[in-house]
């Protein structure tokens, strides 16, 4: 049915005009991105700048979480392939890219960034295909910023003395590293692009549901002639993961993830003096003030919270609104909701994508459940979700209290829970009422406001009238159990080196 | 010979009752507890409070009560009274020096490290309203916002003490964290702990908010796991053993603490090396501030 619903609006003539929501009242044609992914059938681990097939003889499916359809198959690395892996970055890091001038190293880092920009629309629709997320952001965001990170990192490998003034720095040499399925290319950059440009060599590790990207970024690197071994890629699950974490080749580890892993991850290096930088998770308080220019906050919320189906470890998961305006927000909020178009990634349109697993849509769907039991009211927009793949409707909690499971545990998917508070002091102190402290963001039409807000949040990231946005000069990174250490900018870089 | 016919007495001293301090006070063990000291030449000198992990855990209320004030004083302010400290360390350096010397440093020796130990405090709190400018900065994000980065204190930070320099690692552990805004619960060298005792007097004195910088004594095996799993101590930063090393990292992955472990030793301590920016760094946090750029 077409819907076409009146709002109580008055219009500055004093007559009730109409709202449209257009909703389903014109279906859209489907627009889906056509370029081709290039993708292969059968992924091997790429080590010593060549494609072998692992030691273990063993492949796992990467599927479409869009259609459950199998893309590829992916190689399953064991210890003596992470062990190769970490040789190969060894040798390199001694006879090539350890000796090599850093104005040499960052003519290797320009040109991956722009082979990747010359193959952009490739390697967004295979992002889209192996990870779920709406092709609008990996074509407009994943894929640009991950080109960004490597031109940003490129300038710095020969200026690295203005990196950390009075003392000389030098890299660590080796660095494994373990990245997440929500941004696979862009956390690929994020970790592999300082620690080259500082003079590092890598063994890296994609998520075991979104790899592919990260084999095809592997042509770049060949394309781009870096020498054999300075990155390498090994593919698998946790097993593979922790064998990169644990490897006495190692000087530095970086890990993106959950807390959980986060802290086991700590607790395994225990009795090792190796560098470690860990972004983990998060619960971010979005928080909207009675002054905030609220049709702009209501789009921040939106794309703080829906952005990448809520797959952000900063998403502003927990709103929280000024009292006195909490039901326009919320009604406003209910409205916005209804026209977002969940679907195929693969659509130009498509706002929400799929969910990136089987297991984490399970995970949604739990923590949803423990919303309602305890007594959170739920809204959903009624949009119709596609019958095959990992779909969640964006949801809307309100009347959530701060010992509610979903106003404290991460939940990774397009959930937002709106809590309401009084005065700037409740706000603080809901804010950093969480053991986490990644990042937040504050909605308000005052200035000083804003600095006071920002000086009082402990989290790393503090969007003003803003929400979700990135940069590679901008340094991100947790307080508390949101990890430490930077990613971005020149404190990022610094957490690749050694200070002599 | 006096008037009424007695041997002249030499005047019995005032000996002092060594004390911890504590949340600007100075306490005893809640748990009522001592151990003898005993100086180098084997004299008992005075027992010394056994802080327990209850000790500790007060500590570390007292240390979070004192924080945001701390943080909040003007980075002038905060550097005014490091150099205070130094003031007080400098009128009092032939006590700590005979201190020294009474548990075992060579007297010339012992005067290299109250001076080292002085000359720090002097070169941290000069850093106080510099190191930002030094470390945060602005950001040329390729988008219309005014971005910039800068320093957060943790909050509260956990000290493991060397036993020697007792006095000089102490300081040189403590300032740079105190510096930028944090507190400090800090744990003195188990063997020579009178001179962080005495040290807490002039804290008391220097115009330091009380809770900034607490002092406890007592032995290192029973405090040490509470300092690695107290989730209100943001970081540590100690002199440890390999095996203590593992233990604090085991404990502060629970809360994922921040630990930083220091590599001096011996004469390393009183070198241009052991005072450094980056030991301000290791205990601040780095928040990036995102604003638009518009009417």
């Amino acid at each position: 049915m077409p819907t076409l619903i009146s709002d109580q609006r008055i219009s500055r003539r004093g007559r009730a005009t109409p709202e449209l929501i257009f909703g389903d009242l014109w279906e859209f044609d489907p627009a889906p991105e056509t370029a081709d992914p290039r993708l292969q059938s059968r992924y091997d681990l790429f080590i010593d700048g060549k494609f072998v097939a692992p030691k273990t003889g063993r492949y796992f499916d990467s599927i479409n979480p869009a259609n459950e359809q199998k893309l590829a198959e992916i190689a399953l690395a064991g210890d003596s392939d992470v062990a190769a892996a970490y040789r190969a970055a060894q040798r390199a890091f001694e006879t090539t890219w350890g000796r090599m001038p850093g104005r040499e190293r960052a003519k290797y880092l320009y040109r991956i960034a722009r082979l990747l920009q010359d193959r952009a629309r490739e390697f967004a629709v295979a992002e889209t295909l192996d990870g779920g997320k709406p092709i609008k952001e990996s074509r407009d965001f994943d894929v640009p910023m991950t080109a960004a990170h490597f031109f940003y990192h490129a300038g710095w490998a020969d200026k690295l003395e203005y990196v950390a003034p009075g003392r000389r720095v030098a890299p660590l040499g080796l660095v494994g590293q373990v990245i997440p399925w929500n941004f696979p290319l862009l956390m690929l950059a994020w970790k592999v692009a300082p620690a080259l440009a500082m003079g590092n060599c890598v063994v890296l590790k994609p998520a075991e549901t979104t790899s592919i990207t990260c084999l095809k970024f592997a042509t770049i690197l060949q394309d781009a002639g870096l020498p054999p071994g300075v990155v390498n890629f090994v593919t698998g699950a946790g097993e593979t993961g922790a064998a990169v974490m644990a490897h006495p080749l190692a000087a530095k580890v970086a890990f993106t993830g959950s807390t959980e892993v986060g802290k086991a991850i700590m607790r395994s290096l225990a009795g090792t003096e190796r560098k470690m930088t860990l972004e983990l998770g998060g619960k971010a308080a979005n928080i909207v003030f009675d002054d905030a220019p609220l049709d702009q906050a209501v789009e921040g919320i939106v794309n703080g919270i829906f952005f990448n189906q809520g797959h952000v470890c900063c998403a502003g998961s927990r709103l929280l609104v000024q009292e006195s305006v909490a039901d326009r927000v919320l009604a406003k909020l209910k409205r916005r909701i209804q026209v977002l178009r969940v679907g195929d990634p693969i659509d130009k349109n498509t706002d929400i994508g799929a969910i990136n697993s089987r297991a984490q849509l399970r995970k949604i769907q739990q923590l949803v459940a423990s919303g309602v039991k305890e007594g959170a009211e739920l809204y959903q927009p009624s949009c119709s979700l596609p019958t095959k793949g990992f779909y969640f409707r964006p949801t809307l909690f309100s009347g959530v209290t701060m010992s509610h499971r979903i106003a404290r545990e991460e939940i990774f998917g397009p959930v937002l829970s709106v809590l309401t508070f009084r005065t700037v002091d409740e706000a603080i102190e809901r804010a950093n009422n969480t053991a986490y402290g990644l990042s937040a963001g504050v909605w308000t039409d005052k200035g000083s406001r804003i600095l006071k807000m920002s000086t009082a949040l402990k989290a790393g990231v503090v969007w003003a009238n803003t929400y979700n946005k990135f940069d590679p000069t901008s340094p991100f990174g947790g307080y508390k159990e949101s990890g430490f250490g930077r990613e971005g900018g020149r404190q990022g870089l610094l957490d690749y080196a050694r200070l002599v | 010979m006096d008037t009424d016919g007695h041997e002249p007495m030499t005047r019995l001293p005032i000996t002092k009752t060594p004390k911890p301090y504590v949340g600007g006070a100075f306490i005893r063990s809640e748990s009522g507890r001592t151990y003898p000291l005993a100086d180098a030449r084997g004299n008992f000198f005075a027992h010394i409070p056994q802080c327990t992990r209850k000790d500790l855990r007060n500590a570390v209320e007292a240390a979070a009560k004192a924080g945001p004030g701390w943080a909040r004083r003007t980075a002038y302010n905060r550097g005014q009274i490091l150099y205070r400290l130094g003031e007080m360390l400098e009128a009092r350096r032939l006590e700590m020096i005979d201190t020294l010397v009474r548990f075992g440093v060579a007297a010339g020796a012992a005067a290299r490290e109250v001076d080292a130990a002085t000359d720090r405090l002097v070169y941290y709190a000069g850093w106080a309203d510099k190191y930002e400018q030094v470390l945060g900065n602005t950001n040329p994000v390729a988008s219309p916002h005014f971005n910039f980065t800068v320093t957060e204190p943790m909050g509260v930070i956990g000290v493991i003490a060397p036993d020697a320099p007792s006095l000089l690692g102490l300081i040189s552990l403590v300032a740079p964290i105190i510096v930028s805004g944090n507190t400090v619960v800090a744990l003195a060298s188990e063997r020579t702990p009178y001179p962080a005792v005495l040290l807490g007097e002039m804290l008391a004195t220097s115009d330091l908010p009380g809770g900034v910088v607490n002092v406890l004594t007592g032995f290192r095996k029973e405090l040490l796991p509470t300092f690695a799993t107290h989730a209100h101590l943001r970081g540590l930063s100690a002199v440890a053993t390999p095996e203590e090393r593992k233990a604090l990292r085991l404990g502060a992955a629970e809360s994922v603490k921040r630990v930083h472990f220091s590599e001096l030793t011996g004469a390393a301590w009183f070198r241009d090396e052991a005072e450094s920016l980056y030991a301000v760094r290791d205990f601040l946090e780095f928040k990036t501030t995102w604003h638009p750029i518009g009417a």
